[in-house]
């Protein structure tokens, strides 16, 4: 399924399709997560990916006039390299699986769960716990981040004009409209 | 599930402390007109010296654990993280004229910078894979902004996605090492990973050299050795020379920290192997650094070339896997990064609006208009080529000599070999300082501050009386590995 979605996303003539292909991609592959047993990660690709990430993809699919033909020119004569370069990487994870390292001999399946099992607290139980300095840590990242993208993007221009709507609602009558009483013109 | 034990939160106080700090300068300085500015620089050299009072504080007589083992503060950390405080704040003050000439004198500079240094302080602190990555990456995420913060230079702009990109692969060849690592080990713990290691090195050496072979890539990339120096010496050019200041001196005594507790606490059994791996890099530093520094023309590049060859210094030390070795290697990581800011402190003072000073040739005839800073530079440029009696030839000296311990003598021939070399490029700058006329439509005009001044006297006569008594750093740089 998320192989063929993934396919998909690919080929798709139109890319609000594609887009909405990868989302159905995102989905299979969170479920694949949940037979993991991965309940948080699969929560959070769902609500992180095809909540934020996508719709976010997808406005931008849709504000920009993106030039099809254009993009789907390389498709053939790239195709070989990208069939190439997948079976590469087929080759590769084959290989690390079957060896001697990961193997499934080597590694022995993990003892399933009890139903009451919450991935989800016993991450957050470490995460508040054990990893509490290097939490606060990514958090400061995220804070450094913030003021980093502010500082270079944020310009005050001068010039600009703007508008002011509490200005604007404080408007009287007499400030735009000036009465002149003028003598009727004779004829 | 084990109880959870409240860890003892006393000995990461001035992380704490600089935290707080640092997130009261970014408020505070919200709030101050453009005039006022130097209060947020008041502020966070209040913050420095705040912070040092912590860390020595709670520096404790043996070395302390805590966060389960990931944290640690031991006499290494604290002389590393005083050494880290003293230079930035030399470098606060160093750099207010220029940016104020600049017109980008804003509080970022400031809070991004105190930032960094919470960053280089969790890197010398930590003590699993997870939190020297996430220095690190406090650190560098600091460091991209501050050098791209002269938004209108396109160097400047060059410098910063250079650095960027290329830094972002390091991290990755870093983490990719690190994932190989809690692969073979399941730990992330440095103290739990050397005792694994110890147990594979005999039964699984390809694929442990394997993952220590993308540490060490990962590492030459921050430090900037050769082959990995390609963004050092653009990123030196490019970026405002305020930061530049602060890029060549406190991240490399934390690069430095990062490569101790990797390498000598973490894979001290794989020591055969990483010793052979810095013996090339360092090797392949000093000469590229020290050759290519002479074809060039401009002051900045010449000196990211010089610093590349001082790294391949610091291997040296490293590599011997000696105490004598980590120990004059640590002595040589402070005191280069003491030495550099001088020369960029001097460097900035010449800056005028609407031209930058970097060129060798600027700095012409120096001795005549301002022989005082003259002679500062000729000591810090002496001391880098390792000329006695300033400091540089006293930490050469512990460096060639850590090696000769380990009966590697041609690598000590090596060293002396091409900083005979390096002397070369050092010369000609001191001679256009004295002996060359400044050209004619060059006019010098230093505005001095009367702090900046004194300060940077006393750090340029550091050189010298460190020169005279290195025992005065030694002892704790020994004390830091007894």
């Amino acid at each position: 399924m998320t192989v063929i979605t993934a396919g998909a996303v690919v080929t798709a003539r139109n890319p609000v399709h594609a887009a909405l292909s990868l989302v159905l991609t995102f989905f299979s592959s969170a479920f694949i997560w949940m037979l993991l047993e991965a309940e948080f990660l699969a929560i959070t690709l769902v609500l992180v990916y095809v909540g934020a990430v996508m719709v976010l993809f997808l406005f931008v699919v849709m504000m920009l006039d993106i030039n099809i033909a254009r993009i789907r020119e390389g498709f053939i004569k790239f195709l070989p390299v990208g069939i190439a370069l997948a079976l590469i990487m087929f080759g590769l994870i084959y290989y690390v699986v079957s060896g001697d390292q990961f193997s499934l001999e080597s590694m022995a399946a993990p003892v399933a769960k009890a139903a009451d099992y919450s991935n989800t607290k016993e991450l957050g139980m470490v995460l508040y716990t054990e990893y509490v300095f290097a939490f606060e840590i990514a958090a400061v990242i995220l804070l450094v981040a913030i003021i980093a993208a502010i500082s270079l993007t944020l310009r005050r221009r001068p010039g600009t004009r703007y508008q002011n709507p509490s200005e604007q609602m404080k408007i009287q009558k007499q400030d735009r409209l000036r009465i002149v009483k003028m003598e009727a013109e004779k004829k | 599930m084990t109880a959870f034990i409240q860890p003892n939160l006393l000995p990461a106080l001035p992380e704490m402390v600089m935290l707080a700090m640092a997130c009261l300068v970014l408020v505070v300085d919200l709030f101050l007109p453009q005039e006022k500015r130097g209060f947020t620089l008041l502020l966070s050299l209040i913050t420095l010296i705040l912070v040092g009072i912590a860390t020595v504080y709670v520096s404790p007589a043996s070395s302390i654990s805590t966060f389960g083992g990931s944290f640690i503060l031991d006499k290494l950390a604290v002389t590393l993280k005083l050494s880290v405080y003293v230079v930035t704040f030399l470098v606060f003050v160093y750099s207010r004229d220029y940016l104020k000439d600049l017109n980008i004198y804003k509080g970022e500079y400031y809070v991004l910078g105190l930032f960094a240094v919470l960053g280089m302080m969790i890197m010398i602190s930590a003590h699993s894979f997870l939190l020297i990555y996430l220095g690190l990456e406090l650190l560098s995420l600091s460091l991209y902004a501050m050098i791209a913060s002269n938004r209108d230079s396109v160097t400047a702009s060059e410098a910063a996605m250079k650095y960027f990109v290329l830094g972002a692969l390091a991290s990755g060849l870093l983490l990719y090492g690190i994932s190989i690592f809690y692969g073979l080990s399941g730990t992330l713990d440095i103290t739990e990973l050397s005792g694994i290691i110890k147990s594979q090195a005999a039964s699984n050496p390809v694929m442990l050299s394997f993952a220590l072979t993308f540490i060490v890539v990962g590492l030459s990339f921050k430090l900037g050795a050769v082959p990995f120096h390609m963004w050092l010496p653009d990123v030196y050019q490019g970026s405002p020379t305020s930061v530049t200041l602060f890029i060549g001196t406190a991240p490399k005594i934390a690069g430095f920290a990062m490569a101790i507790r990797l390498l000598v606490d973490g894979m001290s059994d794989l020591q055969v192997d990483w010793s052979q791996m810095l013996t090339v890099l360092a090797v392949a530093s000093m000469a590229i650094g020290n050759i290519i520094a002479i074809s060039q023309t401009n002051f900045k590049r010449m000196l990211a070339y010089s610093t590349i060859s001082h790294v391949g210094f610091i291997l040296l030390g490293l590599l011997s896997g000696t105490e004598l070795g980590f120990s004059s290697a640590m002595f040589y990581t402070i005191t280069y990064a003491i030495t550099s800011s001088v020369a960029f402190a001097v460097l900035m003072l010449l800056n005028r609006e609407k031209h930058e000073a970097g060129e060798i040739a600027d700095l012409r005839g120096l001795n005549d208009t301002n022989p005082w800073y003259a002679a500062l530079l000729a000591i810090a440029l002496f001391s880098m080529a390792g000329v006695p009696p300033t400091v540089g030839f006293y930490a050469k000296l512990t460096v060639i000599n850590s090696v000769i311990q380990i009966d590697m003598v041609w690598l000590a021939l090596v060293a002396v070999l091409f900083s005979v070399i390096g002397l070369f490029y050092y010369l000609r700058v001191i001679k256009a300082m004295y002996f060359d006329k400044p050209a004619e439509n060059q006019v010098i005009t230093i505005k001095e501050a009367l702090d900046v001044k004194i300060l940077l006297s006393a750090n340029g006569l550091s050189l010298l009386l460190l020169g005279l008594f290195p025992s005065l750093l030694m002892a704790w740089c020994v004390a830091a590995f007894a």
